[in-house]
């Protein structure tokens, strides 16, 4: 018995030693790939593509979620484990680059000609091209057509004059308690979006001082906490969402701005009766259409890859067109290339249309590291103004001191490269 | 060689277990002390000329931020109301299993320790389901009684409450199992000599056996001081620290600050003011018993 088992073991030992060692003989290691979440299983179905187009090339994709992803990238950056190719949210690339995580991809202007101005931007560090947008996303009105119906209203609103008007009829509808707009407090993305729409650059002067005392900014605030104080929206965070998809169905709401992983989720969650009932709309903004944020993900080759060449290869591969339309069938993310959004599948689909209306108008945010942590304190303090705990002006006023501070090792690193620079 | 004999046999038994401790937790401890009077950050990472020695401006601003003060609060409330409450509910369940009329003894004990062996995010999932305003299970309770629902994870002056509960409900298994331990090497004879006085069940419970249990107490409330202290999977997972900050606590900022934003000078500096808070509560506990005595 006892020898029976050690034989097994043995034989399984063996058959590692081969395994392990055969395929180092003859190729060079795989190529590595990190993607987050619900990306990193489909985009399996397109590197095998990959491999079969240049033989002897292997492709291993880690899948992981996005919730522990920034953590973990800067972590594997600290302890020199990153793989070849990262996936990257576009707004963490501006810290990638100045961690030198990432290699500079150099000209691609054929195919950086193709992708959406607003989307290419936010991947240019100092106007050097540091990733290659792969999807995009940004917020947009997700809305009830039978509940603005209703309440009379013909189309959805372009304007804030026009949204204030649809949302105070809609509450007044008779069915119960109703919100006209979900907001989460938890989240920054549209009170950025407002305040950019306001006119507002959120930062300003190369990014060294914040810009949150302006009027515009101010403005967009005054507009934003409205939607609370008329109750138009409900102070919910996110953790309280559970039952998104089913207040969505039951119309306790009429407004959702979210992003285009939700039309995938909303075709899925929501009931038959109610499929017919929703569509998506552009942004209203203060005076007609407005901007969005450009948001998603590019791809970018690490520094410490020992194989660019292939990496490069891999990134420009996974971002052609066609890429990205076989991409939109597996996932529904959205093609950054606007050449990928002529194609009948996604010119024909329903709810896509008012997001390649809205792409034209999208804005990135602030290309800085700390942007991640300077939106965090803008929700933090919008949601302390929108549950009383502050007043409006206090909220600003603190917004600009912790975030002036937070800008401050900014300023230092800025000066001393200029005297720097200025010293022989 | 003379030189090594020298050395007293026992410390070459210690030895292993000396330099463990001082590779896995003196050094660390030293390198988070001199971390904290940096300003190492995500610029700081990439390159290590961009790291400033700041002095004691850390510990400063600490003291100035109110975030710091709002999450010490909080841990001091989730300290002060749910240590108590976690050592007498898990007190109440050990008397109760222990009790001579219980049938099936094992049976009990497995099952209230089983939420201690519980994956805490599977709990969380569930107890955000029960807390849910709409369709939680909690607030239909509250209906049937009469009462308006509670946004138990919503409202800033509800999620600690909730918080607490749910970490109680988790923790008191492993209380429990102590305190059953302690129960049961109080010796029987004392309880019969208690009777033959003619003294009542409350009596005995005051005279005998919360005295017999006094070391256990110590026990438990420094370990759940200690545990409690350190509050930090329980919001992590269901409040990530909101509403409105109502839930932070001091190791979750700690961690925030460290792991999300990378400002490790920073995170360095409210571990050790949260380091100095446990030692300086446990100290005064060793020297409130001894007096006591």
């Amino acid at each position: 018995m006892a020898t029976r088992t050690l034989n097994r073991w043995m034989g399984l030992l063996l058959n590692l030693g081969l395994l392990s060692g055969c395929p180092a003989g003859e190729t060079s290691a795989p190529l590595t790939m990190w993607a987050m979440g619900r990306e990193g299983e489909s985009v399996q179905v397109l590197t095998a593509e990959f491999e079969r187009r240049h033989p002897g090339v292997k492709v291993r994709v880690q899948q992981i979620p996005w919730s522990a992803a920034h953590e973990k990238l800067l972590t594997a950056f600290a302890g020199d484990s990153l793989p070849d190719v990262i996936q990257l949210g576009n707004t963490w690339i501006p810290e990638f680059a100045a961690l030198d995580v990432i290699l500079p991809l150099g000209d691609m202007s054929a195919a950086g000609g193709d992708v959406f101005p607003g989307i290419i931007d936010s991947s240019q560090i100092d106007g050097q091209l540091m990733a290659m947008p792969w999807y995009v996303d940004t917020r947009l009105l997700f809305y009830r057509k039978d509940l603005l119906a209703q309440a009379g209203i013909e189309r959805p609103p372009r304007t804030w004059a026009e949204w204030q008007t649809a949302l105070t009829r809609i509450v007044a509808l008779p069915g119960g308690p109703r919100f006209g707009l979900l907001l989460p407090v938890n989240e920054w993305q549209p009170l950025a979006i407002m305040a950019l729409q306001a006119g507002s650059t959120l930062l300003r002067d190369d990014d060294r001082h914040t810009d949150f005392q302006s009027a515009a900014f101010r403005r967009a605030f005054g507009f934003y906490l409205d939607l609370f104080r008329r109750g138009y929206a409900p102070a919910l965070g996110e953790t309280q969402l559970s039952y998104l998809y089913r207040d969505f169905a039951e119309g306790r709401f009429a407004f959702y701005i979210t992003g285009p992983w939700n039309l995938g989720e909303f075709r899925q969650r929501l009931p038959a009766r109610v499929q017919a009932l929703w569509d998506t709309a552009p942004m209203p903004g203060p005076e007609g259409p407005g901007v969005s944020l450009a948001g998603g993900s590019s791809l970018a080759v690490c520094r410490s890859s020992r194989q660019p060449e292939m990496a490069r290869a891999l990134l420009e591969f996974l971002t052609q067109p066609e890429q990205q339309v076989a991409f939109y069938h597996l996932t529904g993310d959205l093609p950054t290339r606007r050449s990928a959004w002529a194609d009948p599948v996604l010119a024909d689909a329903p709810h896509t249309a008012a997001f390649h209306q809205q792409l034209d108008q999208v804005r990135p945010t602030p290309r800085i590291p700390e942007w991640e942590r300077i939106a965090e304190k803008i929700s933090h303090f919008a949601e302390k103004a929108v549950r009383g705990e502050m007043s409006e002006a206090g909220a600003v006023a603190a917004l600009d001191s912790e975030v002036e501070r937070i800008l401050a090792k900014r300023r230092w690193l800025m000066d001393r490269a200029k005297s720097g620079a200025s010293q022989p | 060689m003379r030189r090594l004999a020298a050395i007293p046999a026992g410390v070459w038994f210690v030895a292993p277990a000396l330099a463990l401790i001082v590779v896995f937790f003196f050094l660390p401890l030293a390198a988070s002390l001199f971390l904290s009077f940096t300003d190492f950050d995500i610029y700081a990472l990439g390159r290590l000329d961009r790291l400033r020695f700041i002095g004691l401006q850390n510990y400063r601003r600490l003291l100035n931020d109110p975030m710091f003060w709002a999450a010490l609060r909080n841990t001091l409330y989730f300290v002060i109301v749910g240590g108590p409450l976690s050592v007498l509910v898990s007190l109440g369940a050990a008397l109760l299993v222990n009790h001579r009329l219980v049938r099936f003894q094992g049976l009990f004990r497995t099952l209230l320790f089983l939420p201690v062996v519980t994956t805490l995010v599977a709990v969380a999932v569930v107890w955000r389901y029960l807390y849910h305003p709409r369709y939680g299970f909690l607030n239909y309770l509250l209906g049937l009684a009469g009462l308006s629902p509670i946004d138990w994870l919503g409202d800033p002056e509800w999620a600690m409450p909730a918080i607490i509960l749910m970490a109680v409900w988790k923790n008191f298994g492993f209380n429990m199992v102590v305190f059953i331990a302690g129960l049961q090497s109080v010796p029987r004879r004392l309880y019969e000599a208690a009777e033959i006085d003619g003294a009542d069940g409350w009596r005995q419970f005051r005279y005998i056996t919360l005295p017999m249990l006094a070391p256990t107490f110590l026990f438990v409330t420094v370990i759940t001081l200690i545990g409690y202290f350190q509050l930090f999977a329980e919001p992590y997972v269901m409040t990530q620290g909101g509403p409105a900050d109502s839930t932070l606590s001091v190791a979750l900022m700690m961690f925030q600050e460290g792991f999300r934003w990378w400002n490790l000078g920073y995170a360095a500096a409210v571990a050790f003011v949260l380091f100095l808070i446990i030692l300086g509560g446990t100290l005064i506990q060793a020297w409130l018993r001894r007096w006591r005595r």
